[in-house]
């Protein structure tokens, strides 16, 4: 099923029940994402923008509203296998080769020995890493064990990819490298990519929209659009209109920080 | 006592640790045990000593406490001498060879062990896979390891002899019943150990509970599982040298134990023990071998 909308969200809104009173982490969420859009969750910590890419990822249920992703329920979208999901750190299987992790997802849904083996050939080639496929996880660096997991996450071919953070326990020259090399592979693949971030430049950097939200409860606050030039490399962010972008960023920040 | 066994024989000592760069200093502690050892037995053997000679010299009386045909404690030649003859001048299939005691105390100790870590296995799946099991079955197994096992093992071969089970199974069943408990504790840990993050990556997958076994919590589980084994496989050694003390058994190396115990052939008694503490670290080595090939295989720093 097709449909110009990948992400569907309304009026949405999740409470976790705790030992001494119910939190709320998500508070009457509104958001469409188009197919091939690349879409920045940025907030200060505790703003909900992990729990509501969990929510898409049908890995926590919410409370009230409706949301659908690709106009399936979160649940059957998971089953049908939907979204490739990024994780903060790299969740690799350190009994796996890096070729025989990037064949993980694939064992599981059971696609033949031969396409495995050409699939996770060609997605180490894509994030560089071709060289290393013999590799076990403890021989890589941190950038490359990310660059590993978001090889893994495309080599099943979803539409959808859910980034949590992906670059967030990187060192600043690591993390610059891979939002190139991220933007290059979503110019590539034409996916849809909803990226959760604390960075300002790197969700200015890579995104076609970026949301604003804040804690206490969870809630966007503001949806700025970036119409940065396509094809961009690391110098645009010396650019006025990306300056313009970030202060934009930063001022909706700010607003949400006054709540306190 | 083990222990003392152990390094009181330098050759065998030396064999083991040679290519893990150890050697000086266990030949160190080997030499000062030794010491310690022909020391203790002058003291412990003097009055046996008194008892034959009447006004030794020193040099007459510590010859003699050396070589006494049942002392209280023999001294380490005397044992390497008994281990010698019986370990490779006798036939094979001799009672009288030790290398047969150790083969027919050895199997029970491997089946019970392979019973053992079976159970333990089991245990340990039910135990992670119901909350309930995990409730009602652990205080079970942990009431049953409080048990002495001196004290249960005669019932297990008196119930069993009825059922017409005689010979390994019963001193396997003992053994079992030892060694399932560290592999259904370190099994239970294990196959917990996945963390939160690759559990939520099975479930992106929608990997099915089959699936999220057999490629994450069985591989994960397997550096919890062999420390588990090689203590297991040690106890279970134990428990087949137990298991052969109540029956009067002819065979093995607890039989042979009790033997020497009853004609007061001591330098039998500590050969015996010899040769078990050498078949429990061939054991234990063996389970080492297996785990150092195995996690290599599974991509274990080296």
């Amino acid at each position: 099923m097709t449909s110009a909308v990948a992400i569907d969200i309304q009026d949405l809104s999740l409470t976790f029940q705790t030992a001494d009173a119910p939190v709320t982490a998500l508070s009457k969420v509104d958001l469409q994402v188009k197919n091939g859009e690349f879409v920045s969750l940025i907030g200060p910590s505790g703003c909900g923008k992990t729990t509501l890419m969990r929510v898409m990822a049908d890995l926590v249920r919410p409370t009230s509203g409706s949301i659908t992703v690709n106009g399936l329920s979160p649940a059957e979208a998971r089953l049908a296998r939907a979204y490739g999901y990024v994780f903060q750190a790299p969740a690799l299987y350190a009994w796996r080769t890096v070729r025989r992790n990037l064949m993980l997802p694939l064992e599981i849904m059971g696609v033949p020995k031969a396409e495995r083996e050409k699939r996770a050939a060609q997605y180490l080639a894509m994030v560089g890493l071709q060289d290393f496929a013999g590799k076990f996880p403890w021989q890589l660096s941190g950038g490359m064990q990310q660059r590993v997991s978001i090889a893994r996450a495309l080599s099943f071919e979803p539409k959808l990819l859910l980034m949590d953070e992906p670059f967030g326990a990187l060192d600043e020259i690591t993390r610059d490298h891979l939002n190139e090399q991220l933007l290059r592979l979503w110019e590539q693949t034409q996916k849809t990519v909803i990226f959760v971030t604390h960075s300002i430049p790197e969700a200015v950097f890579l995104s076609n929209r970026i949301v604003v939200m804040s804690p206490r409860p969870g809630r966007i606050l503001q949806v700025i659009d970036s119409n940065l030039p396509a094809k961009r490399t690391l110098d645009v962010r010396e650019t006025p209109a990306f300056l313009d972008i970030a202060h934009r960023v930063r001022q909706a920040l700010r607003t949400g920080h006054s709540y306190e | 006592m083990t222990d003392v066994t152990l390094a009181a024989t330098p050759s065998m000592a030396l064999l083991a640790r040679l290519r893990e760069g150890r050697t000086l200093p266990v030949l160190a502690v080997s030499l000062i045990l030794i010491i310690a050892w022909y020391v203790g037995a002058i003291g412990l053997n003097a009055g046996l000593v008194e008892q034959r000679l009447e006004h030794p010299t020193t040099a007459e009386f510590v010859a003699a406490a050396w070589s006494l045909d049942r002392p209280v404690l023999p001294a380490p030649h005397q044992v390497a001498i008994e281990f010698y003859t019986s370990v490779f001048e006798r036939e094979m299939d001799s009672p009288r060879s030790l290398v047969y005691h150790a083969y027919v105390t050895g199997s029970a100790t491997l089946v019970g062990f392979a019973f053992g870590t079976l159970l333990g296995i089991l245990l340990a799946l039910a135990i992670v896979r119901s909350r309930t099991l995990d409730r009602s079955l652990l205080p079970w197994i942990i009431a049953s390891q409080t048990i002495p096992i001196l004290a249960i093992a005669p019932m297990i071969i008196v119930v069993l002899g009825n059922l017409g089970l005689t010979g390994l199974l019963p001193k396997a069943v003992i053994s079992m019943y030892l060694c399932f408990f560290p592999v259904a504790i370190g099994m239970v840990k294990g196959l917990r150990s996945p963390d939160p993050l690759q559990l939520d990556l099975m479930r992106t997958y929608s990997a099915n509970p089959t699936q999220t076994f057999w490629k994450l919590r069985w591989p994960a589980s397997m550096s919890f599982l062999f420390p588990s084994l090689k203590v297991a496989i040690a106890i279970s050694l134990v428990g087949a040298i137990v298991g052969e003390l109540p029956t009067g058994a002819q065979e093995g190396l607890g039989a042979r134990l009790l033997s020497g115990s009853y004609y007061g052939q001591t330098v039998q008694i500590w050969s015996a023990l010899l040769m078990a503490a050498l078949l429990g670290m061939v054991l234990v080595a063996a389970v080492g071998f297996v785990e150092r090939v195995v996690l290599r295989h599974m991509g274990g720093r080296p």
